[in-house]
């Protein structure tokens, strides 16, 4: 497969594939949008994902074998955390945690 | 209409412009494909988590079913949105396909809490608006990115953080909404043992698999619990 064909099916198949997490429950449960299981799974599953994905791209994100390891990712991602809980701002935590994070990173600060 | 809806999706459009910058600049410094696919990938996929992952899986050449399951494993919260939207978009007719494809983790958000009046056609055409804002937002911080990325001297190690940030904002959020911190350790408990007993390729899907088996189990103690209520109460 050539680069062109490779990179057009791989944006199909990610769109495809996007899409389709979409417009399943329209497909299939607009019927069973009642039932007390798909409200329980409704209900908690996506603030479960969410905190899965934040803890497993935190760990990624961390340089694991500085003098501290760990801290350039747990520091940034501490900032975010405190700066939502104060402000609720949903931008100003993501840049403010960005912004510390690319610091760290950047001037070595914490062995990263 | 337009004036409105561009006042409601503001903060939208902060968020999505440095959210489309982090992926433009990452397609272009990690990828050597032309500028132009990554609006291209804005306007097709549409899906910021899911933009970023398409880069590292582009960058690994990884295979076309590894990358369905992987945009799918990603977006798997997706399935669940549509569940509190379904009365809402019955009946938009051809602008119902779009509403669904665009029904990203910030649209989503702002449909389902804005306020509505009775008209729902109208309604409809709000919500389609709101839709086409975000997205136009989106697809210019994915051209400004890769643009910039190959035109301006910009350090831009460590950028992909936001996504961690945003991921972290979003926990915080369903914690607000729910009142009940047992998702949030679940799935923090399911990503730790992930970690652990996983390789990385497969602990996404691994934790979700563990937090879907935790939740299944809590919804049968939880009715349980309820029969046993029910009884006891007479």
């Amino acid at each position: 497969m050539d680069e062109t064909t490779y990179i057009a099916a791989f944006i199909a198949v990610a769109a495809v594939a996007t899409f389709a997490t979409r417009v399943i429950p329209f497909l299939f449960f607009e019927r069973h949008t009642d039932h007390p299981l798909v409200q329980h799974l409704g209900r908690y599953l996506p603030a479960s994902v969410m905190a899965l994905l934040a803890v497993i791209f935190l760990q990624r994100s961390a340089s694991w074998t500085g003098s501290v390891p760990g801290l350039d990712a747990l520091v940034p991602g501490l900032l975010v955390v405190c700066l939502h809980l104060w402000r609720g701002n949903a931008l100003l935590s993501i840049a403010a945690g960005t912004a510390s994070y690319m610091m760290l990173k950047q001037t070595g600060i914490l062995g990263a | 209409m337009n004036h409105s809806v561009f006042r409601l999706t503001l903060p939208i459009l902060f968020g999505y412009l440095p959210l489309g910058m982090a992926f433009g600049v990452l397609f272009a410094t990690q990828l050597d494909f032309a500028w132009w696919i990554a609006p291209l990938m804005g306007i097709l996929i549409f899906a910021g988590a899911g933009q970023i992952l398409a880069v590292s899986l582009l960058a690994a050449g990884a295979g076309l079913v590894e990358v369905f399951v992987a945009m799918f494993v990603l977006n798997a919260r997706h399935l669940f949105y549509g569940l509190s939207l379904l009365g809402q978009f019955r009946g938009a007719g051809w602008r119902k396909l779009y509403l669904i494809f665009g029904l990203t983790d910030e649209t989503y958000s702002l449909l389902t809490s804005r306020p509505r009046g009775a008209d729902r056609a109208y309604e409809q055409t709000v919500d389609f608006r709101i839709t086409a804002f975000n997205q136009s937002y989106w697809v210019i911080g994915c051209t400004l990115g890769a643009v910039l990325a190959d035109n301006v001297v910009f350090d831009s190690t460590g950028i992909e953080f936001a996504l961690v940030a945003l991921f972290i904002v979003l926990t915080l959020e369903q914690f607000k909404a729910l009142g009940d911190s047992f998702p949030i350790w679940t799935g923090a408990a399911a990503a730790g043992t992930a970690m652990v007993v996983i390789p990385p390729a497969h602990q996404l899907i691994g934790a979700i698999g563990i937090v879907t088996m935790v939740l299944l189990l809590h919804y049968r103690r939880s009715e349980a619990r309820r029969k046993d209520g029910e009884v006891s109460h007479g």
